[in-house]
């Protein structure tokens, strides 16, 4: 990185020290004249250029929040019952370090199984991150520093985000087959093929469940292949799971693939976000889990993950810690969210269903069975970039440039509009 | 011997045969690698009896962290069941009562913004414009030529501490030949900011035990010695953990000396209107460095003086020379922040948003800061009453009524300090800071008898 500044400072012909020659006026140079406009993030400036759009058409399937059958952001219930308990009583003093131990306590009894032995020899070693995001990259600085000659393995493709994330914690990637253009599935042998060819005890980053941003998932058998390969090399799996209990509507079923991982003795880590199955997005909360040898061996490996946190952001937020804790740890909360979440899975596969019956409907002459085969909050249409222009510069319709649509955008409403849409930018091809 | 029971708890707890991966290597940490069988451990013997496990975690030389110096000390008072124990550690603040203070305005805000029913939302990769825009103006003075020119990019953060790394970060991707220059002392996370986003650092002088003031000619030669360029740490009001703050006379020579070096000016807000109750008097040597000229960097906190402190509210401001530079900055710190965390925790700016945005909600606001102060003043007052009184060497305490905002710097070293916490329970950091935010009046009193103790008797 500080090569490519140098470089850049290089080609503008700046050196270290602008002259500041008539400070007090606005005349002086500026420090910050070799600095680059950045490029929008590719999935966050879709919402932006929605925003800007004045089309009454105009349809969001770009970014992964959910929205309800009118196209609404939603509260759960269960959040705001939280909520009322929480406002205005509870001071806001710092988190330990760590974050909230219920939080973390909850966190892990859903990652790893309610009655998990591992939870009573207290072998994870957990810290609250920043949702997903945070937690990726606290393992990523940890990677970085305790195992400097290793690098991560990332799937392709991926959450864009990923590569970001190691990358600023300049940790070197290098990619696995994953996704299978033709089958619009998974290309399970030349993953296999990867994993094998890999040197030994390489780290691997795999999607727990509901791929982003492919929707495409091992089954449970290829997992259990998975697992055993990753046991002959001895690679680490680390596992952001985003989507527990929003893929299948049941959290247990979402964390299979971890929890065939633990059967088959692998040590691993875990990110963990309630973004999207608490709808909690802005208030950032999630878990970074690690599992250790033992109990002292988890402490000293939490402390560290604590040592890496603090020059970050000292101690997470604690607001939407309070609302994870508060429905995890209240029985009738708990099946409220069990139920509302299955509500939201629900609603995502009626409208795969939805979006595949119209297009077939239309007559297109391509297959769109990967719209229900793939699973969670995206389909990974096959569109090309081009196609996904036309989309929205005729069709008013905002998606990334991958041909990812969120289905949670989907609606009964635009459904019909939708399908349309992608027929009639796909009937040719 | 161990191999071979290491090898019979392969077979018989592993139902597959797998092999043993070759090369198999055990890492630790300031080892060289080994090429050994990574059931050949102590350990192992023990999980004979558990099902599977045959993988050696590659963390097993993971040391144990030193406790954080300042965070560590809430931890031991905590586990203290000495009834006269007192926290002087952590800078929060307490009223009368030693309570934590969850302030009006923010109850009323939050019970609103309830109300309201708001959703939750990912805020933009830069945060809640709304935050954005009223604490730039808090900070620079709504009327101020960097904000009514757009010269000002603003990001939330993560309170203080998430700003300061933003900010780090950007300059060692934009400066990376670029140095920091940190008082000395200073809070201790800004080594640790400076450190992980690897932008080094040196110490000007800052402290000078003699006066228990401040070391100005020291502090201007170190600044003035330092490489052209250099982005100078500066805390804008309340200096942590001294409680020492320059004169405006003395503001200025600074700004000259930083002027006549090219370096640029980088200050840490941490308690603006918690210093003296007042918003625009606490802002004092950031208005003035920019009504001078300088671009600037700014990392702003609502911990202490919203009382927000876990929520994690705060912003890096940077003032630009023209609205054009501060637009592409505020595009690569977006950049710099969204694999961190991707956006900033909502909840926190929306109550700073709904208190300072609403007319009487804000004059509230004013006036509970006020209080926190005045409480802060007041207790100083007592202290340094207790201890001139009672201190019959004839030392000079005056420094504790000089010294302003939280924290004061007793002038203490660690032993005396361990001194403090071993015989009088009473647990601060070990470079002598005392948070005032944690002492009552009540206390002032055992709180002169154990300073004057610790400092006449501990060598």
């Amino acid at each position: 990185m500080a090569a490519i500044s140098r470089e850049i400072l290089k080609r503008r012909g700046i050196h270290r020290s602008p002259v500041m020659a008539t400070i007090g006026t606005r005349s002086m140079a500026s420090w910050f004249g070799h600095v680059e406009p950045a490029a929008k993030d590719p999935i966050l400036g879709v919402t932006e250029a929605f925003l800007a759009d004045p089309s009454p058409d105009k349809v969001n399937v770009g970014v992964g929040a959910y929205r309800d059958d009118n196209g609404k952001p939603v509260v759960l219930e269960c959040v705001r019952e939280a909520e009322r308990r929480i406002a205005g009583n509870l001071n806001m003093e710092y988190l330990p370090m760590g974050g909230s131990i219920k939080m973390i306590e909850e966190s892990l009894k859903l990652a790893y199984g309610e009655d998990s032995e591992l939870i009573k020899e207290k072998r994870i070693a957990a810290v609250q991150a920043l949702s997903g995001t945070g937690a990726c990259r606290l393992f990523a600085d940890f990677q970085k520093r305790f195992l400097p000659d290793t690098q991560i393995y990332i799937p392709i493709p991926t959450w864009a985000n990923h590569h970001n994330i190691w990358r600023d914690a300049c940790v070197p990637q290098r990619t696995f087959r994953y996704y299978h253009p033709e089958t619009r599935g998974l290309d399970f042998a030349s993953m296999m093929d990867d994993i094998k060819n890999a040197p030994n005890g390489s780290f691997f980053l795999l999607h727990a469940c509901a791929h982003n941003p492919t929707g495409v998932d091992p089954s449970e058998e290829q997992w259990r292949e998975i697992s055993y390969q990753f046991k002959v090399k001895n690679h680490f799996p680390f596992f952001d799971m985003a989507y527990q209990g929003f893929a299948s509507g049941d959290p247990n079923r979402d964390a299979k693939a971890i929890r065939i991982f633990l059967e088959d003795g692998h040590l691993i880590g875990c990110a963990q976000s309630y973004a999207k199955n608490m709808g909690l997005y802005g208030q950032r909360v999630g878990c970074l889990s690690i599992l250790c040898d033992d109990e002292l061996q988890a402490v000293a490996v939490k402390s560290q993950l604590q040592q890496l946190a603090r020059p970050m952001y000292s101690n997470p937020p604690v607001h939407g810690a309070l609302v994870v804790s508060i429905i995890l740890g209240d029985p009738e909360l708990k099946s409220l969210w069990l139920k509302e979440v299955k509500g939201m899975a629900d609603r995502i596969i009626g409208m795969r269903k939805a979006l595949r019956e119209n297009l077939e409907k239309l007559g297109s002459p391509l297959s769109w069975e990967h719209i229900t085969n793939q699973i969670g909050m995206f389909c990974y249409s096959g569109m090309t970039p081009e196609q996904v222009d036309r989309l929205t510069d005729e069709f008013h319709i905002y998606m990334t440039r991958n041909g990812r649509i969120s289905m949670a955008g989907v609606t009964t409403g635009n459904a019909g509009y939708l399908a349309n849409a992608i027929h009639e930018v796909t009937k040719s091809s | 011997m161990a191999s071979a029971l290491a090898s019979v708890a392969l077979s018989t707890t592993f139902a597959r045969a797998v092999p043993l991966p070759e090369n198999s290597m055990v890492q630790r940490i300031g080892a060289e690698k080994k090429h050994d069988n990574p059931l050949f451990k102590g350990k192992a013997f023990r999980r004979v009896s558990m099902a599977v496990s045959v993988n050696v975690s590659r963390f097993e030389g993971v040391t144990m962290a030193p406790p954080d110096p300042i965070l560590g000390v809430s931890e031991a008072f905590r586990a203290d069941t000495n009834d006269l124990k007192l926290n002087l550690g952590v800078g929060a603040y307490r009223t009368e009562e030693l309570q934590p203070y969850v302030l009006n305005v923010v109850k009323k805000a939050e019970k609103l913004m309830l109300e309201r029913g708001e959703n939750k939302e990912y805020l933009p990769i830069e945060g809640l414009a709304a935050f954005n825009k009223v604490t730039a103006e808090l900070l620079f003075g709504a009327d101020n030529s960097v904000i009514q020119e757009g010269r000002v990019a603003t990001i939330q953060g993560l309170s203080g501490t998430g700003s300061l790394r933003l900010a780090a970060a950007f300059i060692h991707r934009y400066f990376p030949d670029a140095k920091a220059l940190i008082s000395s002392p200073t809070w201790g996370n800004h080594k640790n900011i400076f450190n992980d986003a690897r932008v080094p650092w040196s110490e000007y002088r800052y402290y000078d035990p003699r006066t228990v003031g401040l070391d100005f000619d020291g502090m201007v030669a170190d600044i003035k010695a330092a490489p052209d360029g250099s982005f100078v740490l500066l805390h804008g009001c309340a200096h942590n953990p001294t409680g020492i703050d320059p004169t405006p006379e003395q503001w200025e020579k600074i700004a000259d000396v930083i002027q006549e070096k090219n370096h640029i000016p980088f200050f840490d807000v941490a308690y603006q209107g918690f210093a003296s109750g007042s918003l625009d008097a606490d802002a004092y040597s950031v208005r003035l460095f920019v009504r001078r000229g300088f671009e600037l960097l700014v990392a702003q906190s609502y911990s202490k003086n919203l009382g927000l402190y876990a929520e994690r509210i705060g912003a890096i401001n940077v003032v630009c020379s023209s609205s054009d530079a501060g637009t592409r900055v505020k595009s690569q710190l977006k950049r710099l922040a969204r694999p961190m965390y991707s956006n900033p925790p909502v909840h926190g700016a929306r109550i700073v948003a709904n208190v300072v945005g609403d007319p009487n909600l804000f004059n509230e606001w004013k006036q509970e800061m006020e209080l926190m102060a005045g409480r802060i003043k007041n207790v100083r007052q007592r202290l340094y009453e207790n201890l001139s009184e009672k201190d019959k060497s004839g030392k000079d305490w005056s420094f504790v009524l000089k010294q302003i905002g939280m924290f004061s710097y007793t002038g203490l070293h660690k032993a005396q300090s361990d001194h403090m916490t071993d015989k009088w329970h009473i647990y601060m950091t070990k470079d002598g800071r005392i948070s005032l935010a944690g002492l009552s009046l009540s206390k002032c009193e055992y709180l002169a008898d154990a300073i004057i103790d610790s400092f006449h008797n501990v060598d």
